[in-house]
């Protein structure tokens, strides 16, 4: 065995070993991941301008989607914001029951929104083999799907690890985090409303 | 004799035959008319901007190795203090990036100045060339209100000598690029968008080009020319590219049309004054009157017309004309046919 | 993989302890569980450098094709898929896999002083995707369905109409593995550099390497998509028929190349500017003293980053664009050459006031001094519209980029191998042997694609096949030919080099060349657990600047694969983070995910169906391991202490 000799020391024992809210290193990465996803819809949107101006009419040889289907989602999809928000709120004290009821609201939500976004993209009135027009929204509406089922697998899965002795420690944090990432479903979503359901007929 | 043999004989004279190329036809240091001389003269104002500042440069790494040069395998003890030398290097570098910033302001000012200039030319009556790209070869017509003063052609360009030309853009297919370097910058063709832009040839002579944006299979073999003679040269090619083919006399010509109006051949080309008027493939009224074939490939001669006919995909695998097998003396009637469209 | 002896070290009871829970897994399935970045570091470096012997051969073979006018070595439907292949692959599968992830992945935890990067089974899903993405490519070429419309796949060309078949379809794909292998590592290195450096490494101390791969994985993270979103249209145009780019119903061609460029321009900044970084690092070790102009580098490195994104439209300047657009992308692409000049004149300041040390690495850095310098000067010919117009397409085009990229990435490579191979092996390659490779090298590469430079200006267009003997550009091109000889021959010699070395080459030691930075503060190899006590820091060469008492840490677990979260501004403690130990998921969703991307090739179903399997291993991925006690919240956290 080697001689112990004093040297000089940073002692980090003390530190905790889960960490809530910015310092938390998932966090960053689900910012990360947001800024990834974000780009992409960044760059359909501008693709949907871009092609607002290579045609003379809009949108381009049909009628545009139907309001009404976009404005219930876009109303559910805010409302989720309030299970979303009171995960993130009963996480840090570990009470797994409460945490079960928000994961289920927000669950919910999920499934009520994912059958409206049916309804949405069954109400189009435009096919995606049509036009470049049609083309641009299916795109855009379709890459929003993705991460609505994503996000809505992924809040059953935390959901069924809230039903076991493993939600604790670095869990909790996870439940706090999967609400910024519902966040970011529910922000793309009014903007692609806004693109889809506003701008094909103001332009 | 051949290039290397020349290289080896003649190193200079071969050097600077490397450097000017054929005269006139086919560099870009070697321009024939207005825009590629404004740009051959900027691309040689850069070059020496660049050149002096890549000969600095590596004489300051060269100086800076050489000063501080130690021995490499020895132990050489880390310098603690720098603060007296960076701060004299905070003055040098400091105005290392003031010159750079100047001399690169004087290349974007030059560079828009000279945009100008080649974009700039117009005239209130131009000639008007509509070229359109296809996988391999260019159609070339010079539009008119009257559809029997068109001209119709492919891959060998006419203009006059010292006139603007206006050049509109088009693509049947792919993206192309036209680029007749003697002459000016390349342009897109791009199937959908549209573009125009200028040229002027300022000497008479023959000017070559190619499609610079790959294509395809044949990319490599899609050449075209630019033929540039006086008014009066160009008006009479003209005229005489409105014509009609001409009725053969020669008995072996007459069987030559014979064979080229019941073969394959009319599926794609157009001969005016006959039935042929398929636009799948270039127009072929006045193929006689065209230096070379098969836009640029081959000289416009009998045995390489016989080659080009029989199995074009071994000059040009890929592209769309299929093999045409024939009987000898139905392939030499129908050659000496086509010897007559001039 | 064992790439050399186990080099003894003294092992304390701590030393036991971390060697068990660091412990690299044994045998056949134990590699394919392995999350410390090291292993997938170097498995980054070794893929990416048979994918650069890969693309070299298909280079030789265009170059045997164009070495005498009308040959027929190569066919134009072989041509295509050749020059298709080795431009993708050399800026796909090697560059940016060997210059971001491998040299990134390998270096960063080490370089920040902590003891595997941050969310490791990530980082080995990444290299996996990544594999498979290259070997699809390359499965294509040698069933003679390679791609076959150019690196960049310009539609209309690589569309439904004029590309029958696979071959366009393979080339999406494959975008998409290695773009989504290339985001993933961005944000494993992103996180480790902003929340994993050792105490006392504040961003004014951070080393500029990490300095630069923070931008790059930024860059990354904004650039990739543009890329995904583009071929994901190619390829949904191509298998269900949408219509993004059919002019007839609104589509438009041009936008394809708006997308791609948006990528493509930064993509040669992430394979360019590590190429800088390496530059930055070996100067001030070479010159024994710290870098001059640290804070001007810095600024020049992220505001590259920045401007890489304004000046994508200088690839297509011949469309027939505005001619105001034409103005302002002139001035970014001028601009972007100041912050470059500056990091070359503070390297010229460095050395000028410094003991210079010629060693191998050094050399080659001389060498990325002139090639790059020329690269860089004809890239500010073409910044100019009108010249643009003219050589655009040309072979000078092909030079320049050589230039750039070989110049700018593969000679810092090479300067970065022979520096840190002592480090990854524990052993010294040869130095004569490594003079020998600079030289033919250097010799060969100028053969080749200097005379390109005369062949543009002599009308020669890219990516043809064949020309003509009347063009009379058969003598230059011959030359360009012979080049690759010696290239060929200073690449064997690399190899025999490392090969030799690995067995018989002289033990490093843990820093042979008394450098400044973290990774020299620890054996050669490293441990698994990377340092035996994390350090902290206090200054920019922390090995140099160290105090003879610098203090290190204590109080991270050893039973567990722990590491210290810092803040990311001034490194100041934050929490310990036990981070994933080895696992099989990884492997088993990259397997997932290939077979759905693949699939989609084939049918539009394959994405709907094979997110199963993608969705059941992601769950296993995610699903709470029990191995360990899952750490409790402290009732009252109290800070870290020093103590003396």
């Amino acid at each position: 065995m080697e001689p112990v000799r004093e040297r000089a020391v940073l002692d980090v024992s003390g530190l905790p070993e889960v960490m809530f809210g910015r310092s938390n290193t998932t966090w960053l990465g689900n910012v990360f991941y947001m800024m990834i996803e974000g780009t992409m819809f960044a760059l359909l949107i501008a693709s949907y301008f871009y092609y607002r101006t290579r045609v003379g009419s809009w949108p381009p040889g049909s009628s545009p989607p139907t309001l009404i289907w976009g404005v219930i989602n876009g109303i559910v999809f805010l409302l989720s914001i309030l299970p979303a928000r009171y995960a993130q709120k009963v996480a840090p004290t570990g009470d797994r029951g409460r945490i079960r009821l928000a994961l289920m609201g927000l669950a919910g939500f999920a499934i009520v929104s994912m059958i409206l976004r049916g309804f949405e993209l069954a109400n189009l009135n435009v096919g995606w083999q049509e036009s470049a027009y049609g083309s641009i929204v299916w795109s855009i509406l379709g890459l929003h799907t993705g991460h609505l089922i994503t996000e809505f697998i992924e809040t059953v899965v935390i959901l069924c690890v809230a039903f076991t002795d493993k939600m604790e420690g670095s869990r909790l944090a996870d439940v706090a985090i999967n609400s910024d990432y519902w966040y970011f479903v529910v922000i793309t979503a009014v903007l692609s409303d806004f693109v889809i359901y506003g701008a094909t007929r103001l332009l | 004799m051949s290039t290397l043999a020349r290289l080896l004989l003649d190193p200079g004279g071969a050097l600077l035959a490397m450097f000017q190329g054929e005269p006139g036809q086919h560099h870009i240091l070697h321009p024939a008319g207005p825009q590629a001389s404004n740009i051959e003269w900027l691309y040689w104002v850069i070059f020496w901007i660049v050149f002096v500042a890549f000969v600095l440069t590596i004489l300051g790494f060269a100086r800076a190795a050489a000063r501080s040069r130690t021995p490499a395998h020895e132990m050489v003890p880390v310098i603690k203090d720098t603060s007296e030398a960076d701060r004299r290097s905070t003055w040098a570098v400091g105005s290392a990036v003031l010159v750079t910033v100047l001399a690169l302001f004087a290349v974007l000012v030059m560079s828009m100045i000279t945009g100008k200039k080649v974009e700039g030319l117009t005239s209130k009556q131009p000639i008007t060339i509509q070229v359109t790209g296809h996988q391999w070869w260019w159609e070339v017509t010079y539009p008119d209100p009257q559809a029997d003063q068109t001209v119709t052609t492919a891959n060998e360009i006419h203009v006059p000598v010292g006139k603007p030309v206006v050049i509109l853009t088009n693509s049947a297919d792919v993206i192309h690029s036209f680029w007749p370097p003697s002459i000016n910058g390349k342009r897109d063709l791009i199937p959908g968008i549209g573009s125009a832009f200028w040229i002027q040839v300022d000497q008479p002579g023959v000017y070559h080009g190619q499609c610079a944006e790959f294509c395809g299979l044949q990319h490599a073999h899609m050449g075209f020319s630019i033929v540039a003679e006086h008014d009066d040269a160009f008006q009479a090619w003209k005229a005489q590219q409105l014509k009609p083919a001409k009725e053969p006399t020669d008995p072996e010509a007459v069987h030559g049309r014979e064979v080229f109006l019941t073969h394959a051949c009319i599926m794609c080309h157009t001969v005016r004054g006959t039935d042929a008027g398929s636009r799948v493939g270039p127009d072929l009224t006045h193929l006689a009157s065209r230096a070379m074939l098969a836009a640029e490939t081959l000289p416009n001669t009998r045995g390489a017309m016989a080659g080009w006919i029989v199995d074009p995909q071994r000059v040009k695998p890929g592209n769309q004309m299929p093999p045409n097998p024939l009987q000898p003396d139905d392939l030499q009637a129908l050659i000496t046919y086509l010897q007559t469209l001039q | 993989m064992a790439i050399s002896e186990p080099i003894v070290i003294p092992q304390t009871g701590e030393q036991d302890r971390l060697s068990r829970t660091w412990a690299e897994p044994r045998g056949f399935w134990g590699w394919f569980t392995n999350v410390h970045h090291t292993a997938i570091g170097v498995r980054f470096m070794v893929t990416s450098f048979i994918f650069f012997l890969l693309g070299g051969v298909l280079a030789a073979l265009m170059r045997l094709q164009l070495a005498r006018p009308e040959n027929n070595v190569l066919g134009p439907d072989a041509y295509n898929q050749i020059f298709t292949v080795h431009g993708s692959t050399m800026i796909f599968l090697f560059a940016v896999p060997m210059m971001f992830q491998g040299f990134g992945v390998y270096l960063v935890p080490l370089v920040c002083g902590t003891r595997n990067i941050a969310f490791p089974r990530l980082n080995a899903f990444s290299y996996y995707i990544y594999v498979v993405g290259g070997g699809l490519l390359w499965v294509g070429l040698f069933l003679k369905i390679g791609a076959d419309a150019g690196w960049f796949a310009y539609v209309p060309l690589s569309g439904p109409q004029f590309t029958p078949g696979k071959r366009s379809d393979i080339w999406a794909q494959m975008i998409t593995f290695t773009e989504v292998s290339a985001l993933g590592v961005a944000v494993c290195i992103a996180t480790t550099i902003l929340r994993y450096r050792a105490p006392g490494m504040t961003l004014n101390r951070m080393p500029i390497i990490l300095w630069e791969k923070l931008t790059i994985a930024l860059m990354v993270i904004f650039a990739m998509p543009a890329v995904m979103v583009d071929s994901s249209m190619l390829l949904m145009d191509r298998t269900i028929n949408t219509q993004f780019f059919n002019p007839s119903v609104g589509g438009d061609a041009l936008l394809y190349q708006h997308l791609f460029w948006f990528f493509g321009h930064p993509e040669v900044y992430i394979i360019f500017l590590p190429g800088t970084a390496i530059i930055s690092t070996l100067v001030p070790a070479f010159s024994r003293r710290h870098i001059f102009g640290y804070l001007a580098i810095v600024s020049a490195v992220v505001a590259t980053g920045f401007l890489g994104f304004g000046v994508w439209v200088h690839h297509m300047f011949a469309t027939g664009i505005p001619q105001i657009s034409d103005s302002f992308f002139t001035a970014a692409s001028l601009m972007i050459v100041v912050p470059t000049a500056t990091q070359f004149y503070c390297w010229m300041a460095t050395i000028w006031h410094g003991r210079l040390q010629l060693r191998l690495p050094m050399l080659w850095a001389f060498g990325f001094f002139f090639e790059f310098l020329i690269g860089g000067l004809s890239g500010v010919m073409l910044a100019s519209v009108p010249v643009d117009w003219q050589v655009h397409d040309t072979f000078f085009i092909v030079a320049h980029f050589h230039y750039v990229l070989i110049g700018g990435a593969l000679f810092p490579m090479f300067a970065g191998l022979y520096y840190w191979i002592p480090k990854i092996t524990g052993r010294m390659m040869n130095d004569l042997l490594g003079k020998v490779h600079f030289w033919l090298f250097l010799i060969g590469f100028n053969m080749t694609f200097f005379t390109m430079h005369f062949l543009g200006l002599r009308g020669m267009p890219r990516r043809v096949y064949t020309y003509l003997p009347e063009m009379h550009w058969g003598t230059l091109n011959a030359i360009a030919t012979a080049g690759v000889a010696f290239m060929t021959a200073a690449v064997i010699v690399f190899l025999v080099n490392f090969f030799q070395s690995r067995k018989t080459g002289e033990l490093a030691g843990p820093n042979p060349w008394a450098a400044g930075t973290l990774e020299w503060g620890t054996s050669s190899p490293p441990p698994p657990y990377n340092f035996a006590e994390i350090p902290t820091v206090n200054g920019r060469e922390a090995v140099w600047d160290a105090e003879p008492d610098q203090p290190v840490v204590v109080g991270v677990r050893d039973d567990v694969p722990e590491v210290l979260v810092t803040h990311s501004m001034d490194s100041e403690p934050q929490y310990r983070e036990e981070l994933p130990g080895h696992s099989i998921w990884p492997f088993l969703t990259a397997i997932a995910v290939s077979i759905a991307f693949i699939w989609s090739i084939f049918s539009p179903w394959g994405i709907t169906y094979g997110a199963i399997p993608v969705v059941i291993t992601l769950i296993g991925w995610l699903w709470p391991r029990g191995s360990s006690p899952t750490p409790r919240l402290a009732e009252r956290p109290r800070e870290a202490t020093w103590s003396r």
